[in-house]
Formats: C-alpha cells, structure tokens, sequence
C-alpha cells in the first residue's frame, strides 16, 4: 500500500474496547453468547478469574453453539470442547487440540477484559 | 521465497485427495487453483445412490475445510478449455488466463452414450454426476405423476455403476430391468458361475435382468420420448426411461490439443510418477491413462494423487499399478471382487464354496502351492471382503476354506497382516503404518488412529481392523490399555463412584482437587454429574453441577444439527391421552416445530431454540407432561405392547407394568442410556429383549431378561429371572441397574458391561438374588432414595428464575433468536435449510418463525 496521511476512516476502524455485560452475568466454567453488532460472540469465565471470547460458531458443524460446550482444562490450556462433534479448543488462542480426526480448523478469538465489575471485548476490524 | 503456482484442472474426488495431501504436507509456499466444471464443491461421487436413500448433495459434500485453506482459490462452473505449454497458462471458459509452475490434469471421465440410435432421446439418462441422479430423480417424480402404474425403467449396462442405478429406480419406486450384453453381470469383475450367481441375487430384489442381449435402437414414441428398446434378436422391451451405465471415456480433450501424449484407447499417458510427456504437468485418477489403461474405479485415482503429491513435493513415491478391488453398494446384494479373482496368475489355484440355495457363491485364487492369496471373488457373503483384501500377496496362514465357509470360520485376522497390507484404503494406510503411530507416536485408541494417520476417517469400515491392530500392538509392548477416565482423574468410572461416596464430597471443584488435577473436560465432569446425581439427588441444574453437564442435560433437551433442539414429554408406557395429544399438537403448531413420534412410543418436537424451551415447557407442565430425559444418560422409556387389556392373546396386564416401572426409574442418573421393554406374551411384540431390561409374560409370573442392545451393537438380553411377581420384578431391576450404575465403565451400556462382569449373566444372578456380595440392601436403599427424591426437572426448573436465566439466548439480548437460523419446508413440515439451499437463497422459512404466545 502507498504511504498517505491518515483519514477518518482508517482511523475509526481501529479496534476499541466495548462493554458487553457484567461480569455477574457469567458463571464461572459455563459459557454465554453476546451479540455484538451481528456478530455472535462466546464468553467463558474461568476459574482464575479471566474472561476468554471467541466467535460463538463451531467451525466442525457451522452452528452457532460454542458457549454452550463443557469448559475445561488440557495440561495448561484453558479449553472449550464443542457441544456437537466434541471437538476441543485452547480458549487462549482457538486453536483446535482435538479435531476428532477431522481437519485441523480454529475458532476466532478476541481479547476480553474485566473492569469495573463489567465485561469489555477489543472489537473493530483490526482485531 | 516466491509461493509455487500449482493448477488443478478439475474438481472432482482425486482432485480434493490430492489438494488434501498436498497442503497438509507442503512446507513451502504454495499457491493453488482449483477449477471445476460443475457448480458445486467437490462430492462423494461413489456415493451418488446414497442421494436416492434420503442424503442431499450436501451430505455428500467432500470435506470443505480442504478449500477454504487460504493458499487456495476455487473457482467452479468454469472449466478449462484449453493449455498453453509454452506460456505455462491455461485458459477457462470465461477466458481467464491463469499461469502455472505445475499443471494436474484430473478432469476424470464422462459417462459413454453407446453409438446405437435414439440415445440421445428425451428419456434417456446416464449416471455419473449429482445433476444427472437430479435430473432422473426429477424424471422420474414427474412421470409417476401422470401415469396411474409404476414406471418402467431400463439400465443398459450390467457393471456395478448399472446394477446401483436399478436399485436407485427401485428406490424411486419404479421397475427396473438391467440389460446386459454379455454372458453376465459385472463381467469385469465376475465369472460365469459367480456371475450366476448375483443374477439370482439381482432377481429376487425384484429387478429383472436380460444378459446377451445388445440393443440395437432406443424407440421414440409420438411425443418424442422414448418408449423401449430393440435388441439384435428382434425382440423388444418397453421402457418409460433408459439409463446409459456403458462405461465412461477419460476427459483428454484439451490434453490431446496441448499435444500431450495419449493412450490408443483414451487417456493422459503417465509414468510411474503421475507425469505427463510434459515435465511440468501431471495426470491423475481416471483421466490418466497407465501402461495404456485407464480405470474407472476411486482407490486407484486416491493412490496416484498421493503419488503427485508426493513427488510435487520433492519426494520419492511411484504408483505401483492399478488395485481393481470393489464392492458392490447395493443393499441386499452383497458382492465383492479383489486381486487377482480371474486367477491369470500362471499355476494359480482356485478355492470355490457354493451354496446356491443361500446365493453364496466364494472364490479365493491361490498361488501354486496353495498358501498365497492372490485374489477372490465373493457373491451372497462378502464380510470377509475386509479381512481379504489386505491380505493379497500374502501368505494366507490358515485353511483357505475358513475363510469361505459361513459362520464363525471368519475371524479379522489382525494380528498376523503384514506391514505393506493396506488396512484403509480411503487413506492408504497400511498395518505398518497403524503400527509405526502406536510405537512412535504415542497412539493407544482409535481416535488418536484417526488424528495421526487419517485411518478410519472416511467410510469408518476398518475401524474395527484398526481397533484390533492397536490392541495388539500394545499388547506386545508389554502394555496395558490404560483405565483412567482421563488426563485429570487417573481411576476408572467404578473407582472414582465409590471414592466419593466414600469420601462425601458434594462438588466437583472439591473432587478434582482431591482426587484429581486440572480443571476437568467433556469426559470426566459429566461422569462426576452422573454420579453426584445418584448420590446426593441434586437438580441437574443446581449450584456448580449445572456447569459440569452436557448441553443436553444442561438444556434439559437434546441439541439438532444446527444448535436447536428437539423435546420429549414423558409418555409413560406409551400411553398418552387425546386431550395430550392435542395440547401437543397446539405447542408444536405455535412454535412451528418439526414432529416425528420417536422409536421409544412418545413424540420428539424439533427445533425448538434456547429461549422457547422454557415457553413450551411451561404449557406442557401445565397440561400435566413431564421430562422424558430424552437427553439424559438415564432412563428413556418404557416401550410395551397393549397387554391383557385389550389384546387377545395377553397373559399379564404389559402396559400397566410398563407404567409403574417408568414412573419408577424416570430420572434415573445411569452411565448410559436405560431402555426397558415389557411384553404381554410370549409373541414379543414390544421388542423387549433389545433392551437393557426386557419383562415377557408367561402363565407363570414375569420373566426377566438383562444386557440387552439396539443401535449399533445389537444384543439380545439373556434370562436373568424367571416366574416373578410383580414385587419381585421389581425389586430385581432396582437391584441390577443400581449395580449397574455403580461399577459401570464410563459410557458403558449394560451390553458390554455384563459382558465384562464377573462370571457374566450368572455372576450378577448372584449378585442380585443370592446377594453374593452382601450389598443388596444397600442398593435396595440406594434406589429407595432415588423414587422417594425424583421430582420432575422440567417443573422445578420453571419454578427457579436462577435456572431461568441459562436459557437466554444472549447475555445482552436475552430473547433475541440465532440470526444463523434458516428453515425449508419438507413433507408439510420445516427442516434445518442445507448449506447449499442457504446460498441458493431457496430458504423459505427465516429462523424467527412466529410470534411466541404465552
């Protein structure tokens, strides 16, 4: 891409940080799914206190049903095995840890954070 | 480093193998098109007559994942139309031009019309892609309208591709006659006697066959479509419709117009190494033409495109020849040929069995000295197919008549196969590759199997192969096949029951902290919820327990394809009442759900979202229905006839012990599902021994059978009890299933689990009756807990606004539905919209159906 001052556009797209719920609305180890814009999003509370999103799409069966899976452990990661084919996810970066002998394919991931008792998700295009 | 440009001219199944092989393998950059005739991704071919027993052209999609890889662009409806070697370009239909570093050539073959008159008539079809099996689908549909008697259909060719296209007319519920010029049926494949005898095989299906008989025209009526056949002898065949099964003709037109060299007989010719004449361009599956021959069969197209993908990417590999092993798809009809079956090989023996009676007839071909398996021939039985067929080219190692005789002779013969024996053939995996995964990376069941080496993953046939070889592997390492539950608890389901019950801890979090490690997985927590379950007679959805469960437990429902889910109100024993049976109706209309009465007497509503269930629970509590734990690991239903209440020949009132025993086990937390059936009489209409428990009638008093089985594995219950009162009966099943739900192995149904037990049917008699362990009256107990403590979770969840907040559908849209959501009508009803009806825009149901009424 050619150098050129920045417009309004580019620098609105960037990602920012939105509110999506409290904090009280999760449970710890059960998902929930957010809609942000149209964008089906899965939240996950863990044990630790952290809060991992990823897209609310299982990618093995295209149905939107990832919050609704068992959340989990595997050796370090943080995971999230899919209701439907059972495949298993690291809820850090999405990346399949058991396909199920399917090909590999991964979950999108954005960065969540806790402030103020409320819920906030990095979201924009860039992210 | 600048990415390689590698062009795939078609996009058939081949052509998916080896893009698959290719980019899960390539460690260098790689860009790849892929250019396709036909408007569809890539599709199971072989499976084209599945389309007739109910699949739609999605199921039969091949793997997407392949083509979303994003070193690859797909573009399909636009074939290539001409290559320019000089300028490494090809040229599509639409006039793009597109250059390559390798061209593969794998445009497959066409369905061959035969040069007689009249086979281009209105009415005539061949077989060989989805749009041809619509369009006869289509045809046909349309004509049963107009004509009062069945249709008559006529397939010219008698191969296997013919005999599956009459069973496919069948299936649409037409005549079918195959008209066969030669002396036989699969004449490729069969020799006379076994020919013979498929044809006896082939008759009694009801599809009429004519062998020797050559058409000489295909007849137009007076509008033009064709009405019959002519054959050389002068006689003749009325036909409705014809379907050309001649054969197929490889595509090598714009090959021969680059100037490729080509077979006399059709076809791209190719080394051992899938090249072409040209350096840069390759040929694989059936539009290659090797040694001058082009086959139309998958395995061998499979085989070469690991081979170009192989040596694309700087390896060693060579295509070895042509393995024309098949089998036949057609159900009923089982016929299977391998190897060598016509016995070409000099000296080579034959091995017949035949059993004309049975329409068995089995050929084994041996080498001279009668110990290596050269090939076979396999009509009427064709299980040993499987074990057979990797055992070519190898010593036999038992009585060739073993494998030919029926019943028992055939044993998988697993753990004698050679290394270089191909186990999955969809894969190419061989014994010695199985064997390389469990030794070398760390491979101990199936599922790892099929992550490492793709073995088992596609048909699934060989998975019992496979399961056998990993055993023997592991067994002749010294090891053991490990009991844990799984990485975070270390003891088997039994252990971990009675380490809680032992210690009193009521939490998970307190359990695994205790006894385990980690955070838990989809194995083990809903292990630990079934027995807290049975322990403490918590809620499914109380406190930290809720998290540990299944979506369908967790839903109280049982998740569809598409994230929605179906419902089941308990009918106890069967029996549901008009007024039910209209608020049913009602609940099922104003929610728009799909309904189908279920295999177990009730009646399954589907498509039900997330946020509705608790609506349409709330009506069906209100009209007295309760949960039927159609999603649980527990009691499903009990399935009766009508008993001495209405039937003539009942002996004991069926229906009503039907009920008394439901109401007593509903909601019962087990390792597995819990059936129960109970029969009036000794004619067993209510299919009892299919079950984990199954009650049949006599003069005498009720008799008891136990470790039944449907599904996949069927097993008929054996007598466990015989003479019993109803009290007696009773206390007997308490008694099993509670031992049951103690020691089970996790998702152990009580098939294997009796199986396994000590001393088998027996041991439990013991056990139960003569209280061998002297822990009856503590199971007696046990069971007492659970019918004194059921409540039905249905109402109680409704009764609890916190149990109410996990059916919303958003955190910040509580009641808004799944945009994703699309619906088509099917048969008066609504079914989920397939991936191509969603592109197609042809959904004509959106996901928010109607106003929900309260």
């Amino acid at each position: 891409m050619s150098t050129q001052t920045l417009d309004r556009t580019t620098t609105t797209a960037g990602p920012t940080w939105r509110r999506v719920c409290s904090v009280d609305d999760l449970e710890v180890e059960r998902g929930r799914a957010a809609l942000v814009d149209h964008a089906q999003i899965a939240l996950f509370l863990l044990s630790d206190g952290t809060v991992r999103a990823t897209c609310n799409r299982d990618p093995y069966s295209s149905a939107y049903v990832i919050s609704r899976g068992i959340v989990g452990s595997r050796e370090d990661a943080p995971t999230i095995a899919s209701p439907m084919y059972k495949q298993v996810f690291d809820l850090r970066t999405g990346s399949c840890l058991d396909t199920q002998g399917k090909d590999p394919a991964r979950l999108r991931t954005w960065q969540a954070r806790r402030s103020d008792g409320d819920v906030y998700l990095l979201w924009g295009r860039a992210s | 480093m600048s990415a390689t440009r590698v062009v795939v001219v078609g996009a058939g199944m081949v052509a998916h193998r080896f893009l698959e092989s290719l980019l899960s393998r390539a460690e260098t950059p790689l860009d790849v098109v892929l250019l396709g005739e036909e408007d569809r991704h890539p599709y199971d071919r072989v499976g084209l007559s599945r389309f007739f027993a109910g699949d739609d052209a999605e199921a039969m999609t091949l793997e997407r994942s392949v083509l979303d890889d994003a070193r690859v662009r797909f573009v399909a409806g636009d074939p290539v139309e001409s290559i320019d070697r000089g300028a490494h370009l090809v040229v599509t239909r639409s006039g793009e031009r597109i250059g390559y570093d390798r061209l593969i050539l794998a445009t497959g073959s066409s369905a061959a019309r035969p040069p007689i008159d009249g086979a281009d008539l209105p009415g005539v079809f061949v077989y060989r892609t989805l749009d041809d099996v619509q369009q006869l689908r289509e045809h046909v549909e349309g004509m049963s309208r107009q004509i009062e008697r069945p249709l008559r259909g006529c397939v010219i060719g008698g191969g296997l591709l013919g005999l599956e296209a009459a069973g496919a007319l069948q299936g649409l519920g037409a005549e079918a006659t195959v008209i066969q010029s030669s002396d036989r049926l699969m004449s490729a494949q069969l020799d006379l006697p076994a020919g013979e005898s498929l044809r006896r095989l082939i008759e009694q299906r009801g599809i009429t066959v004519r062998t020797g008989a050559r058409t000489t025209r295909l007849v137009a009526g007076p509008a033009g479509a064709v009405i019959g056949l002519e054959f050389t002898d002068g006689t003749a065949e009325p036909a409705d419709l014809v379907v050309l099964t001649v054969g197929v003709r490889p595509r090598d037109e714009i090959a021969r117009a680059a100037g490729l060299d080509c077979g006399d007989r059709g076809g791209v010719e190719i080394d051992a190494t899938c090249r072409t004449s040209d350096p840069a361009v390759m040929a694989i599956g059936e539009v290659a033409s090797f040694e001058n021959l082009c086959v139309g069969l998958v395995a061998p197209g499979y085989a070469m495109a690991e081979v170009a993908a192989t040596r694309l990417l700087g390896g060693e590999a060579i295509f070895g020849g042509y393995d024309l092993s098949t089998k036949l798809k057609l159900s009923g009809v089982d016929v299977a040929s391998f190897g060598d079956a016509f016995a070409t090989t000099p000296g080579a023996l034959d091995v017949v069995y035949s059993d004309p009676v049975g329409g068995v007839h089995k050929k084994l071909v041996l080498s001279d000295d009668a110990t290596t398996l050269l090939g076979g021939m396999l009509v009427g039985d064709a299980s040993a197919y499987g074990a057979l067929r990797p055992l070519v080219g190898s010593v036999l190692g038992a009585d060739p008549a073993a494998f030919l005789l029926p019943e028992g002779g055939v044993t998988a013969p697993t753990g004698e196969l050679p290394d270089e024996a191909v186990v999955c053939s969809c894969a190419g995996v061989t014994a010695g590759g199985i064997r390389q995964a469990v030794h070398e990376q760390g491979c101990e069941d199936v599922a790892s199997i099929k992550t490492c080496t793709r073995a088992g993953a596609t048909c699934g046939s060989c998975v019992l192969m496979v399961k056998g070889l990993v055993s023997a592997e592991l067994t002749s390492m010294g090891r053991t096949v490990s009991s844990a539950l799984c990485e975070h608890f270390d003891m088997p389901r039994r252990q971990l029951f009675d380490a809680v019950r032992v210690s009193g801890l009521g939490t998970f979090s307190a359990i695994i902290e205790r006894f385990g490690r980690g955070r838990g997985c989809d194995t083990c927590k809903p292990v630990l919820a079934s027995i807290l379950s049975t322990l403490t007679g918590a809620h499914v959805l109380d406190g930290e327990i809720a998290t540990l469960q299944d979506t369908n437990d967790h839903v109280m429902a049982n998740m569809q394809k598409d994230g929605t889910y179906s419902v089941v109100p308990r009918m106890p024993g069967g029996e549901v009442t008009p007024e039910g049976l209209i608020v049913i109706g009602e609940i099922a209309r104003d929610f728009g759900l799909y309904t189908k009465l279920t295999g177990g007497q009730r009646i399954d509503m589907f498509g039900a979202r997330l946020e509705e269930l608790p609506l349409i629970w709330q009506r069906l509590v209100d009209a007295g229905f309760e949960s039927g734990q159609a999603y649980g690991k527990s009691l499903r239903t009990v399935k009766s006839c009508v008993g001495t209440a209405w039937c003539r020949y009942g002996v004991l009132d069926s229906t009503a012990m039907a009920v008394r025993l439901e109401l007593r086990y509903r909601g019962l937390r087990a390792p597995h599902k819990l059936k129960i059936g109970v029969s009036g009489c000794a004619r067993e209409c209510a299919e009892a021994r299919g079950k984990d428990a199954g009650i049949i009638a006599t003069a005498q008093g009720w008799n008891l059978y136990a470790g039944g089985n449907g599904g996949a594995t069927p097993r008929h219950a054996e007598l466990l009890a015989e003479g019993l009162d109803d009290e007696a009966l009773v206390r007997i099943i308490d008694r099993f299933f509670m031992y049951y739900i103690r020691t089970a192995d996790k998702l152990q149904r009580t098939a294997p689990w009796l199986e396994d037990l000590d001393g088998g049917i027996d041991g439990l008699r013991e056990v139960v009756m003569e209280d061998s362990l002297g822990i009856c009256e503590d199971l007696d107990a046990a069971m007492d807990l659970h019918v004194e403590h059921y409540e039905d979770e249905w109402a109680a969840t409704l009764a609890d606004p916190v149990k109410l907040k996990r059916f919303e559908s958003f955190v910040n849209a509580p009641t808004t539905a799944d945009p994703s959501l699309a619906y088509t009508p099917s048969r008066g009803q609504a079914r989920p919209a397939s991936t191509e009806e969603r592109r197609s825009g042809e959904v004509l149901i959106a996901g928010t159906r109607l106003e929900v009424r309260r």
